[in-house]
């Protein structure tokens, strides 16, 4: 039998003790010099540790929120709040997921599409690469606002400009990904399709292209955790239809820090979310294409 | 009916370091229905010779015809099958399915389609694995599943390139029985690489002896063993005359020579 202390649930869960741990710690000394200015300003003694720790976690705009903080926030803005409501997170997570869907699905497309002529095309190859990988330097941060601003200029509207950021942050992982995933058939596999006197297109459809799904997963999980990315630096120009980044933005404004990781936390879980599920896809996609189970 | 006919045949390889000549006035004629192997140590251009059979190399110099055709035309006419060193099977299909690959880009019908595996399948002794993917195989089963690939089209030319080198010996002279008994069955023509003496004598109705730098054919050995082989006659005195005859072509050839 296996000790409980070599399980996975275990390893997960002691991990976030110590995270727990750590942040209460961080929140007591960061908050700690303005509540001893509050103090000092309402001309009340220094209390106790039992009571300056509850005072340090319970501020209300803290510089860093206690997790139950937090936790309370997520769950009064999710579960407690009506879904019409605009203070519902799980309103706002559904608009940046419908832009984050939005641009993966284009994304992956555009990504396989450009990989599928760069493996066949040599010109291709050498020109569109660089590019490729140029675009990528630019910090999103810089250019997202202006490729929102111009696609909104260009007449397009509701979820796709925001989708289009995301879009161009998921392509290049699918790129770079299935360049390499169609140039895995090895030369033996390649030569045996020649002996069948196979087109290119037959050679892509028959080995290329099955040969590339373990490559198409793994791009496509590194591209929906940026597109998710991609549609929160949107939403800070594109405030329009709401979304995580606008909530993200107005707390920022008002200083509401508790909310600002409410938003946080709850952009990670969908992150992780979308993660799992193209995870799911691969391994059932997988084992109907016959792979060894681990 | 001569199959395969090279005249004065060269191909040189041109690489960083200079000129590799793999092939040099190589001179041969395969006819139809034998069982002809190629040995010699590496670098002799046994391998070579093959895939310049197969169109996967182009030759630099003489003429090399298929059933009379360009090696491109008698690829294009779909005229050999080829077994290679792996078993080269794709992973994410059933044996069937590996086996129904040609069968699908030459677009057969599916009642054929299913004839010929169920015909191959049962050739190369491998009914019941249909269902099976490769990494469910052992070794062994899957070269002789890409076998089954290699003649599910009935292309009349067979060429094998050591396709049972990575194999241990007991399987390995296991298929070399099995082989004999599908050639005989399937009366096709096989060129066969190799670099096992006691596999080529074993095998062949003829034997090409190939030496390297150039890589060139020293002998050519007839075959005087009968057609009904069973693998003890490796022990009778007249197999290996002939396999003393190929070490002497080797040895001719300084194939047996330290090389830096």
């Amino acid at each position: 039998m296996r000790a409980i202390w070599h399980s996975r649930s275990f390893a997960v869960a002691a991990v976030v003790v110590v995270l727990v741990v750590v942040w209460y710690i961080g929140g007591l000394l960061l908050n700690l010099q303005p509540q001893l200015d509050t103090y000092h300003r309402n001309g009340t003694m220094v209390p106790a540790l039992p009571q300056l720790a509850a005072d340090l976690w319970s501020q209300a705009k803290p510089i860093l929120p206690a997790p139950h903080q937090v936790l309370a926030e997520v769950w009064n803005t999710t579960v407690r709040q009506d879904l019409s409501s605009k203070r519902s997170l799980l309103l706002q997570a559904g608009v940046t997921l419908a832009s984050t869907a939005l641009g993966f699905f284009i994304g992956t497309l555009l990504g396989l599409l450009l990989a599928i002529f760069i493996v066949h095309n040599e010109a291709a190859n050498r020109s569109l690469m660089p590019w490729i990988i140029a675009s990528q330097t630019i910090p999103i941060l810089a250019i997202a606002p202006m490729l929102v601003v111009g696609f909104s200029a260009a007449g397009l509207s509701g979820v796709l400009p925001k989708a289009l950021i995301s879009t161009y942050l998921c392509f290049f992982p699918v790129v770079v990904g299935m360049v390499k995933g169609f140039r895995s058939p090895d030369q033996m596999q390649l030569d045996l399709m020649r002996t069948y006197n196979a087109s290119r297109w037959t050679v892509f459809w028959k080995l290329r292209w099955p040969a590339s799904a373990p490559f198409l997963f793994t791009s496509m999980k590194v591209g929906v955790a940026i597109a998710l990315i991609g549609a929160l630096v949107a939403e800070l120009t594109y405030t329009q239809n709401g979304g995580l980044g606008v909530r993200l933005l107005t707390s920022s404004y008002n200083g509401q820090t508790v909310t600002i990781w409410a938003v946080l936390i709850i952009a990670a879980a969908v992150a992780a979310a979308l993660v799992v599920a193209v995870g799911l896809v691969e391994r059932i996609t997988l084992r109907a294409m016959g792979a060894q189970p681990a | 009916m001569t199959v395969v006919s090279a005249k004065t045949l060269g191909l040189t390889f041109h690489t960083n370091d200079g000129d590799v000549v793999a092939l040099s006035d190589v001179s041969l004629d395969i006819e139809k229905g034998e069982f002809v192997s190629f040995i010699g140590p590496s670098g002799c251009g046994k391998t070579t010779f093959l895939r310049t059979i197969a169109d996967l190399e182009q030759p630099t110099s003489g003429t090399l015809t298929i059933n009379g055709m360009t090696p491109s035309e008698a690829r294009q006419k779909r005229a050999y099958g080829y077994v290679f060193q792996a078993p080269a099977l794709f992973p994410w299909r059933t044996i069937e399915k590996n086996v129904a690959l040609p069968l699908e880009i030459m677009g057969y019908p599916d009642a054929d389609k299913r004839a010929r595996i169920a015909r191959t399948m049962e050739l190369v002794n491998l009914t019941g694995f249909e269902r099976k993917y490769p990494w469910q195989l052992s070794g062994g089963m899957q070269q002789r599943a890409s076998i089954a690939r290699a003649l599910s089209f009935d292309a009349d030319l067979l060429l094998m390139d050591e396709p049972f080198g990575a194999l241990d010996e007991i399987v390995r002279d296991h298929l070399n029985s099995e082989l004999l008994k599908l050639w005989a069955r399937t009366q096709k023509t096989i060129a066969f690489v190799t670099h096992s003496i006691p596999e080529a004598v074993y095998l062949s109705t003829k034997i090409i002896v190939m030496s390297p730098r150039p890589g060139r054919v020293t002998d050519i050995i007839t075959s005087t063993l009968p057609s009904e082989r069973p693998l003890d006659i490796r022990e009778s005195p007249e197999f290996l005359e002939i396999a003393r005859r190929v070490r002497e072509g080797l040895r001719a050839g300084h194939s047996y020579e330290e090389t830096a």
